[in-house]
């Protein structure tokens, strides 16, 4: 019997480049059944990072220069994450107010994002309905992510229209299935919009 | 030669820095190379020294030192929880080797009281000796250890009586200034004498009490340091003057004042005072006794000299064996206490030369006594390494050999080698989230400690192959290898690493040298271990200091990834340069490469997250 492969600790990659770069934010995908999928749908794809946020700064602090370094290395960002508490989780917003420098991202030569593609990749466990002006929770996603659609702004990025799978408490596993799909295909439209 | 001061001084000082290192080098103490230095610059090799008698007796204040330092060690209370083994076990070994030793020394010849001195004075061991052995064994705290710990905690004790007592035993014209005869002493009745004592011991005990506190603070209010060096050699040369003049021992007197202050705050103070002077002065001490020995008179009597160094120790062991027996110590057990006190010590020059002193002991006598007092020293270590090997197996069959290593029914995924401070942390913490280790120590007490809370810890050496097979480490996913001595860690990590590639190993690293050399083993993590606590440390020190939390815990981690790339990046230049140098060098070198990647950390600033300060300007206007 062949031993199993050596177990091995996450750590951030230090000199990826590439196309896209996906910042992924989820503590824990073993308990999530939608973010898993969408973070292995896009596992083996060339010219795609994928970066996990909570697995490489475990405790937030999140070190500045090397996600600088990932930024600058890849041509568009893409976020994923679950809806928390109509936000991003917390290692987001911790890392927009670490990363996101003056004079680096924004202000007087805060160039480094200037025109790259920003897109984000949202899961919901509430419906489609629940979230309109006359829904449950009153507001739409587009309104609950003004303040990401004005941070790509003001960073010069180009803001796409964001993916969300809504409703994602009652989706069946081959529902789950068709959504990772999809976005998997739109990912590699994104890469293939910047390399091709 | 030169035989002023000044010429004296450099001689013995040189005898000390030449032979005391060779003779350590050479494992045989410091206190046998002093012995050698002595023997060299004394008047039957060099002949560099004059009268070493002169000397003696400035050296004697070592002695005096030395008495005042163990009445400071002395709680009274520590002493007194353990009365049972101390005067029980430690009385009877004195009293009983002596009492062993007294009717060999009438057959050799000698009249009654040289007989009982010589043989209370062979009955002492080597503290110096036998605490460093069993430590360097890991022994200390085994049976026999703590068995040797009281039995020579006593013979510190009994020194004093036996210094008070001696002057009694004495039948020859005294030869130092023990104060009789030269004072107004023998003008004075016995009851004005009584009295005078009497009078003396309650000054001593009184000022004591009373005096030296209030001088302490006043000498701690000037701030000088040397005012506390001042006071402590005040009060050891006052107390000296003051007993010698009533005729009593200075070293007595000493050791009651420093019973006296052994409670007060300035216990620690006065002891790391004094201390340096006992050691230099102990060292001209035994300088002296080896420039004292008359060689002739010891080349003399070979076989005499010889078969009281192998009678003596013989008879002190089979006293100790029996009484380790009697106080129901395990039979391997009473044979490593016996060997291990079974030397006569280093006590026993400074008796001899009281003894000698005051007219108990004729010179011929102690000289003999100094000859078999060094040897029996110097032949020590050799018969713990002959019992060891020799007759601890022997006597006790294959069940007393080396423990053996359990036989390991537990396979987790998780090992971990090491179960002290280290592994405990780690495998409690894996264990209170669901994960059980493997774990394995080589401290039987540990294990058993851990198996009376219900805890399994299996015996035995990770570095062993077999054993890590044995552990399953052919399934395991994780080792942690723990122990705390660096070169077991490397051997495991190694071994594990040519035989388990499958595992994941996390390794304990005590400092960046080690830290550097686990890096080149690929291993999964290395933990310097007291590297979290230290910065920790560092963080509380910078709140303290008026950094806001987040700050302070922001900069350190910001410091610790620094460090942990620097030894990351190190370990791949350090190459051969770094394995030609060793010890302190090397460490020192790698201080001074952290204290170089340090450089690249900007102090007071780690980055401008959190901070309005660049915004302010920008809004101001005045922004670049």
């Amino acid at each position: 019997m062949t031993p199993p492969p050596r177990r091995r600790l996450h750590h951030p990659p230090r000199d990826a480049r590439g196309a896209v770069l996906v910042l992924l934010a989820h503590p824990d995908l073993r308990r999530s059944r939608a973010n898993r999928r969408m973070a292995q749908a896009l596992a083996d794809i060339d010219g795609v990072t994928v970066h996990n946020l909570y697995e490489a700064w475990p405790d937030l602090d999140i070190d500045v220069p090397r996600e600088q370094a990932l930024l600058s290395n890849h041509q568009a960002l893409v976020w994923r994450h679950p809806l928390y508490w109509y936000s991003t989780p917390a290692i987001l917003k911790q890392w927009q107010d670490l990363v996101l420098e003056l004079g680096w991202a924004y202000g007087p030569g805060g160039e480094a994002l200037r025109g790259k593609p920003f897109l984000q990749g949202i899961t919901t466990g509430g419906g489609e309905a629940a979230y309109q002006v006359d829904g449950f929770h009153q507001l739409t996603i587009g309104q609950l992510l003004a303040p990401i659609t004005r941070m790509a702004g003001l960073c010069g990025m180009q803001a796409l229209e964001p993916f969300v799978l809504y409703g994602t408490h009652r989706l069946d596993e081959p529902s789950l299935d068709r959504a990772a799909l999809a976005w998997r295909t739109r990912i590699l439209a994104l890469r293939d919009s910047l390399t091709g | 030669m030169d035989h002023s001061l000044l010429g004296q001084a450099v001689v013995y000082l040189a005898a000390a820095m030449i032979i005391v290192p060779l003779a350590s080098r050479l494992g045989l103490g410091s206190v046998l190379g002093y012995l050698l230095g002595g023997v060299v610059i004394g008047p039957h090799l060099l002949n560099l020294v004059g009268q070493a008698d002169d000397v003696m007796h400035f050296a004697e204040l070592g002695v005096v030192m030395m008495l005042f330092l163990v009445g400071l060690e002395l709680e009274p209370s520590r002493l007194w929880r353990l009365r049972g083994p101390i005067f029980g076990l430690g009385g009877l070994q004195l009293l009983g080797t002596g009492a062993v030793l007294l009717p060999i020394g009438l057959l050799l010849g000698l009249p009654w009281q040289q007989a009982l001195a010589m043989g209370l004075i062979l009955a002492m061991s080597s503290t110096a000796i036998a605490l460093q052995t069993l430590s360097e064994k890991g022994l200390m705290g085994s049976d026999a250890g703590q068995k040797s710990f009281s039995v020579l905690l006593f013979q510190d004790v009994a020194v004093i009586p036996m210094l008070a007592l001696f002057p009694l035993l004495a039948t020859l014209p005294g030869s130092a200034g023990d104060g009789h005869g030269d004072s107004f002493l023998d003008q004075i009745g016995a009851l004005e004498h009584t009295l005078l004592v009497l009078a003396a011991i309650a000054v001593v005990i009184s000022a004591g009490r009373f005096l030296v506190r209030p001088m302490m603070r006043a000498v701690a209010r000037t701030g000088l340091r040397e005012l506390f060096t001042a006071a402590a050699l005040f009060i050891v040369l006052g107390v000296t003057l003051l007993m010698t003049a009533v005729g009593l021992s200075p070293a007595l007197g000493t050791f009651l004042a420093g019973v006296v202050l052994a409670n007060s705050e300035y216990h620690h103070e006065l002891e790391s005072d004094v201390e340096p002077f006992k050691g230099l002065l102990l060292g001209l001490f035994f300088l002296a006794v080896g420039a004292s020995i008359d060689f002739p008179a010891v080349a003399a009597q070979p076989v005499l000299v010889a078969s009281l160094v192998l009678g003596v120790s013989l008879i002190k062991a089979l006293v100790l064996l029996g009484l380790g027996l009697a106080f129901r110590a395990r039979r391997d057990q009473a044979v490593l206490f016996a060997v291990a006190l079974c030397q006569v010590g280093e006590f026993a020059f400074v008796l001899l030369s009281f003894a000698r002193g005051s007219g108990v002991l004729a010179p011929e006598v102690a000289t003999v006594g100094v000859a078999v007092t060094a040897l029996s020293m110097a032949l020590s270590p050799v018969s713990f390494v002959l019992v060891e090997r020799l007759v601890l197996p022997r006597l006790l069959g294959p069940a007393s050999a080396p423990r053996e290593a359990d036989a390991i029914d537990e396979h987790n995924e998780v090992i971990v080698a090491g179960y002290g401070r280290f592994g405990q942390v780690a495998a409690r913490f894996l264990s209170a989230n669901g994960h059980a280790a493997t774990l394995l120590d080589v401290d039987s007490d540990q294990i058993d400690v851990v198996a009376r809370f219900g805890g399994k810890v299996f015996f035995g050496d990770a570095s062993r192959l077999d054993l890590l097979s044995a552990a399953g480490a052919g399934h395991a996913k994780i080792l942690a290898v723990a122990v705390d001595d660096p070169v077991k860690v490397k051997e495991i990590v190694h071994l594990a690493r040519v035989h388990f590639p499958h595992l994941a190993i996390l390794a304990r690293a005590r400092g960046r040298g080690e830290a550097y050399e686990l890096v080149e083993h690929e291993v999964e993590g290395v933990y310097r271990e007291t590297f979290d606590s230290a910065l920790r440390a560092g963080v509380d020190a910078l709140r303290l200091l008026g950094t806001p939390a987040a700050m302070a815990w922001r900069a350190a981690r910001i410091f610790a990834r620094h460090d942990e790339e620097s030894i990351q990046v190190l370990a791949e230049h350090r190459g051969d340069q770094a394995r030609l140098v060793h010890g302190s060098r090397e460490r020192t070198l790698m201080l001074e490469a952290a204290l170089r990647a340090d450089r690249g950390i900007e102090p007071g600033e780690p980055e401008q997250a959190w901070d309005s300060e660049g915004l302010r300007r920008l809004a101001r206007g005045d922004g670049d």
